[in-house]
């Protein structure tokens, strides 16, 4: 994808889409608007542009919330959820494309203001909003949000970035629940009541991506009451929650303080939000397709005995097929013999079937889509290019044969590839990838483990993989926010290798490597970071210790009655739920 | 269904006995073909008689006894002839007439009194049940009525043991209840399907004096059911011998058993225990087992166990013999190929010195 | 005192087969705590857990306090306050901090309204037809009705279920806005509305196997002798099959039909699975799944309690109905 050209035809069809129909709908151009029902036309356009009010919106999920506390949740859905009723310093654009991808200041003003080599960050909060109980939103109750979500005991179901970025107190702090001194954590400085500062242990460009988790949307230290505030949040946004019935439903409605003309991202059209939790799946599939229901809150994409409904019938253009932001892949350990040999993994890279391996992990909707690069296509510095090609992706046998007589081996060589064995699909495409290299001479030993173990014992032990000659290891990765860095730092900057839980399932510790990294984490401009990412991705393509498989895709229902879908590049493939309305 | 009814087949105006059997045949189709449990059958009884039926398991008695009730299913069973009890005809009539002379005029002592009685009502709300049917009466005169009917029969504080279970009761008490049932309502007719049999010797002997005392009460005629002799000696007044499904003898107690005419008559005679004999003599069963009802040997159903019987080809293998009286007496009757002079040889001189 | 028994003896079990079965597949208490933490478990946020629900403790000294909160109540931290869970307490849930025993007040109605109308439903069904088969045995209507009860029996709940939603609701539209579960305090006509499905579908499955009993009992009852001792008296055939005949038949259906509705009330799992409802099956599915042993243990205690209780309840029908149990 090439960002100046979605850019430039997406002021084409603002103009047009003000007149008439449409842009979009086809993949090819992305952008703008479209109230034509079509397939994957909200990948590329907002479906249905509306600004009429009322109506309830039903979502419904197979699921519960781990929390719908903001500062206590790490599921995507609940992120993208949690607009309704937490505002955050910033947020992402609603938008289709890559222009999804961008961050837009919420509750501040602007964007961050980053000084001191990006180590001192610095927002603004708008004047004059107002949480649920009247009363104003401040930069403390931001920075109170922060301390109790990354330092207390209580909450921990939520990422600890600021924990990990933020200058700790000297004795280490331990969070307001234990340590009620005013003070909080001192790194966060709060000079006046609009003005909240974040001071970071190392410099770090993309602090804006840490803003926007919903653990800086403001709490009132007064009504904070730890794990049960998911009872009784007090709203920030548009909605607040009338009630959350653990297990069963939420209702929300709208919050009388909230105004409009403080928030330049939210519609807030519906009058009442309704969520029915723990529904089956396939209940949930078939009442969105008869009407009864609005949207799959979790945003797994339509359950498999749907999916041929779905595809098969007028219902396709009710659908899309979004990406997600993960990706399949499979490691191999340079430090593994004959590993160490390039030309060794080389071979293997030229050798895998990818449309076996993508038909064993469910197809191109359940299984994603075929994979050339580390970072999938809907994360910030992914740019297209495959440097182990073959035709129709099958694998390139005579290439591979080639590599390993570089690599001294032509006549193959045996390793082992270790996976999650409670995990039906990995298996199969384990299995897979075992007869595509076999049949290049390279033979397979499959050793799978209980997924429980697999990285704090097995593939997440570097030694245990050294120590048992194990060259490969199946893996699935996804960020937290949509960058480079954010995506690619935990697999692949060799300074993150940990003895246990370790994610650099490769050990891929290059130099090169790192240094990019370090230079990403200073560097203040977006474009020229986003070159970075390309870089490393492309080296690490070069060192060939990571096979991309398939970037994940679900294929989400929108029922034909909703307004202003589209999918959010930004959460990996969901819709954005804070502008949808009803007809 | 082969049900046959004439109505005009006999004159109403001759008088017919009590309960009058003609013909009766009950055959039941099954899967391995048609079993003949009755098969022919003639008998007569009047009120204030007592009729032993006897024969061996199969022979078609209870068989019989339960056709004359009406109690076998109309859809499994096929049954033919004629059953006059008091001037009105049963085989052809509707099941709910029949349903209404059950228990009323005809009613019927069972074998194993707890597995006959209902474990899971009372004595009396059975008893009370049973009078309530064909009485329109309220439940107090009806529980009045059985209280009343089990202290005739013999128990003891029945106002008490009314309200009782069957498993409450002992074996005797409760054949004495189930009398005490089946004479609620005054029946003119009392079939008992081997009543003593579940019975020990003692009790036995009460439940054949209180039959015999009741009978004289109720003036009832009383069909006894039973393979044991000697239970027949003791109450009936004629008796029928049956054989695969048919009557081979029958005559007044004196007759069958001072000059018994069959020899299978002969066979169950032979087979009573008798104390004053040695103890190698005393028993002469009959040899062989039951025939099959549903391939009856041709002939003289009894022939292959006959140790009398003429030789192939004789009319013993090939003619059914005919139920006919015997030269001395005509109530007396007997179905046998053997010439009277034969049977009256053989009685004489082979069995009669041996019993 | 045999139920307190049963009750000591089941929260034992599950309390061990909880802890101690995941050791002995190898997994170490820093597992457990990790499933209560986020997706990315920092060995700090793994201490912290364990050392707020206590998981570090020997296994009788958490048994120990788990059974004292049942008579004394406990206290429970979510941070910022103390909330006293007073006794009987059952304890917080690990995985969403909600108390245990009003979770499971509020999860029961659900449940008994499933059990009890599906009961209703295949008690007068299954019983009816298996009298029927039986008195009408070898006809088309037996065979029908028989083939039925065979593929009742075997057809599983959510395979049923689906069947049933993709006909009447999804295709024939007879809830537009599909199943879902209503308070019968809020409405009781929308309650019931809701409930037949999930009602037929229950009862789908159990009638095939009382259809089958009754015929069957039925069977066997009407050859015994105190039948025949019934018509002998002269009672019309409705009194001997439906006065006689039946009460010795139902005897054994009243044992089942207790047990059965005994287990559903512990959950009818599948059904609320497949119908979404949110009642003590769901409930009990969905702690399992997520590891959360005090709701786990709330339920299994809810259901042995129902059992027992319905087991007790069972054996004094059994005495009303069999005067030979009563006094023998």
């Amino acid at each position: 994808m090439n960002k100046i050209k979605i850019g430039a035809s997406l002021a084409a069809c603002a103009v047009l889409a003000a007149g008439l129909t449409a842009c979009g709908g086809d993949s090819e151009s992305s952008g703008g608007t479209t109230s034509t029902a079509a397939y994957n036309a909200a990948n590329t356009s907002v479906l249905n542009p509306s600004d009429k009010q009322g109506g309830e919106l039903r979502f419904a999920m197979s699921s519960d919330w781990d929390s719908p506390d903001p500062g206590d949740t790490y599921y995507a859905f609940s992120w993208n959820f949690s607009r309704y009723y937490a505002r955050t310093l910033v947020t992402f654009k609603n938008a289709p494309g890559a222009e999804g991808q961008q961050l837009v200041p919420d509750l501040a003003e602007d964007l961050g203001k980053a000084s001191n080599n990006n180590k001192t960050w610095t927002y603004k909060l708008r004047e004059g909003v107002k949480f649920s109980d009247g009363s104003e939103i401040t930069a403390q109750d931001v920075k109170y949000a922060v301390e109790r979500s990354n330092f207390t005991d209580e909450l921990q179901g939520g990422p600890k970035y600021f924990a990990q970025y933020l200058v700790d107190n000297a004795g280490g702090y331990k969070g307001p629940y234990k340590d009620k001194a005013p003070a909080g954590l001192k790194s966060i400085k709060t000079p006046d009541k609009y003005t909240i500062v974040f001071n970071l242990n190392t410099p770090f460009a993309e602090f804006d991506y840490l803003a926007y988790m919903p653990q800086t949307a403001p709490v009132p230290r007064a009504k904070d009451n730890g794990l049960n505030y998911k009872k009784n949040i007090v709203s920030s946004g548009p909605y607040q929650i009338d009630s959350y019935d653990v297990g069963k439903s939420m209702k929300l409605s709208r919050n009388p303080h909230w105004d409009a003309a403080t928030d330049p991202v939210r519609k807030a059209l519906p009058d009442t939000i309704s969520v029915a939790l723990n529904q089956e799946q396939d209940d949930i599939d078939n009442k969105l397709m008869s009407g009864a229901l609005d949207m799959d809150l979790a945003a797994g994409g339509v359950g498999p005995a749907a999916q041929p409904k779905v595809l098969g019938g007028t219902q396709k253009a009710n659908s899309d097929a979004a990406s997600g932001s993960a990706l399949t892949y499979m490691t191999i350990d340079g430090r593994v013999a004959p590993f160490d040999n390039i030309a060794c993994r080389r071979a293997v890279q030229y050798a895998i079937d990818k449309v076996s391996v993508q038909t064993s992990l469910g197809g191109p909707i359940s299984g994603g889509d075929i994979a050339s690069t580390v970072l999938p296509p809907t994360v910030v510095g992914h740019e297209e290019f495959n440097k182990y090609p073959s035709a129709g992706n099958a694998g390139d046998l005579a290439k591979a044969k080639e590599q390993l007589t570089e690599c001294g081996k032509p006549n193959g060589f045996a390793t082992k590839l270790t996976y999650r064995a409670d995990r039906p699909k990995e298996v199969a495409a384990a299995e897979s990838i075992q007869q595509s290299l076999g049949k290049a001479g390279i033979k397979v030993d499959l050793k799978g483990y209980p997924s429980g173990d697999y990285f704090t014992k097995y593939a997440g032990s570097p030694a245990f993989l050294k120590d048992n000659g194990v060259g490969m290891a199946m893996m699935k990765w996804a960020a937290d926010w949509p960058s480079g860095f954010g995506f690619l730092q935990q697999i692949l900057d060799g300074r993150t290798i940990k003895p246990t839980g370790n994610t650099n399932l490769s050990s891929t510790d290059l130099p090169k490597i790192n240094k990019l990294f370090d230079r990403s984490t200073k560097e203040g401009d977006a474009d020229a970071r986003s070159k970075i990412y390309a870089q490393i991705d492309n080296l690490s393509m070069e060192n060939a210790d990571v096979v991309p498989l398939t970037y994940s895709v679900q294929l989400l229902y929108r029922p034909a009655n909703l307004t202003n879908v589209v999918v959010s590049e930004f959460l990996g493939g969901q819709y954005d739920y804070v502008n949808l309305g009803l007809k | 269904m082969s049900t046959v009814y004439e109505p005009s087949a006999a004159p109403a105006a001759t008088a017919r006995a009590f309960l009058e059997v003609r013909d009766l045949r009950i055959h039941f189709p099954t899967d391995d073909g048609l079993v003949r449990s009755v098969d022919g059958l003639d008998f007569t009884l009047e009120r204030g008689q007592t009729l032993g039926i006897v024969g061996e398991s199969g022979s078609g008695k209870s068989v019989t006894s339960l056709g004359i009730l009406g109690l076998h299913h109309r859809k499994n069973s096929r049954m033919s002839g004629e059953i006059w009890l008091d001037g009105r005809e049963l085989v052809g009539a509707d099941p709910d007439d029949v349903r209404r002379l059950r228990g009323r005029a005809m009613a019927m002592i069972f074998q194993d009194p707890l597995s006959s009685m209902h474990p899971f009502y009372t004595i009396g709300a059975q008893i009370i049940e049973a009078y309530r049917i064909h009485n329109a009466v309220s439940k107090r005169v009806a529980r009045k009525h059985a209280i009343d009917m089990l202290g005739r029969v013999g128990i003891p504080t029945p106002d008490k043991r009314v309200d009782d279970y069957p498993h409450q009761f002992s074996g005797g008490m409760r054949q004495r209840a189930m009398i005490a049932m089946a004479l609620s309502c005054d029946p003119e007719l009392l079939i008992a399907d081997e009543p003593t049999t579940a019975l020990d010797v003692t009790v036995q002997a009460q439940i054949l004096d209180l039959l015999r005392d009741l009978q004289q009460e109720f003036n009832s005629a009383i069909i006894m059911i039973t393979h044991d002799l000697g239970v027949v000696a003791e109450l009936s007044d004629r008796i029928m011998v049956m054989y695969g499904g048919r009557s081979i003898e029958q005559g007044t107690v004196e007759e069958l058993f001072h000059s018994p005419q069959h020899p299978y008559t002969w066979g169950l005679l032979g087979s009573m225990p008798r104390l004053d004999r040695d103890r190698t003599d005393r028993l002469m069963p009959v040899k062989g087992s039951p025939p099959s009802l549903i391939n009856l040997p041709s002939g003289c159903a009894f022939h292959p166990r006959c140790p009398h019987a003429q030789g192939p080809g004789s009319p013993c293998t090939t003619v059914r013999p005919e139920l006919v009286a015997t030269a001395a007496h005509s109530g007396h009757r007997v179905a046998c190929h053997l010439s009277p002079e034969q049977r009256l040889d053989i009685w004489e001189n082979q069995i009669r010195p041996n019993l | 005192m045999g139920a307190v028994v049963m009750l000591v003896i089941v929260s034992m079990v599950t309390f061990g087969i909880f802890f101690q079965l995941p050791k002995l597949a190898g997994q170490t208490t820093d597992q457990l705590a990790a499933s209560y933490v986020g997706k990315a478990p920092t060995a700090e946020a793994i201490a912290d857990v364990k050392e707020r629900l206590g998981l570090d403790d020997p296994l009788a000294v958490q048994y120990g306090r788990f059974v004292k909160g049942v008579f004394t109540g406990q206290d429970f931290s979510n941070g910022p306050s103390v909330e006293h869970c007073a006794a009987p307490c059952l304890g917080y849930s690990f995985r969403t901090n909600e108390p245990v025993l009003p979770t499971l007040l509020d999860r029961a109605p659900v449940t008994l309204s499933l059990a009890v109308g599906a009961s209703l439903i295949w008690l007068v069904a299954g019983v009816s037809i298996g009298i029927l088969s039986a008195l009408r045995r070898g006809t088309v209507f037996d065979r029908m009705a028989m083939a039925t009860a065979l593929a009742g029996v075997s057809l599983p709940v959510y395979f049923t279920g689906l069947v049933s939603m993709a006909v009447f609701v999804y295709t024939f539209r007879l809830w537009p806005n599909g199943v879902a579960y209503s308070d019968f305090t809020e409405n009781p006509g929308l309650w019931a509305w809701n409930l037949v499905l999930p009602w037929v579908t229950l009862a789908f499955l159990y009638a095939a196997t009382y259809a089958r009993l009754t015929r069957s009992q039925m069977l066997e009852t009407l050859g015994e002798d105190y039948i025949r001792t019934a018509r002998a008296k002269g009672l019309p055939e409705r009194t001997v099959i439906g006065k006689h005949a039946l009460r010795a038949s139902l005897t054994p259906i009243v044992t089942i039909f207790g047990l059965d509705l005994g287990l559903l009330l512990g959950g009818a799992v599948l059904t609320e699975q497949t119908f979404s409802l949110p009642g003590l099956g769901s409930l009990s599915i969905h702690s399992i799944l997520s590891g959360d042993l005090p709701m786990v243990m709330g339920v299994v205690l809810l259901a042995t309690v129902f059992i027992v209780f319905a087991s007790l309840i069972v054996d004094i029908l059994y005495a009303v109905v069999d005067p030979r149990v009563r006094l023998g």
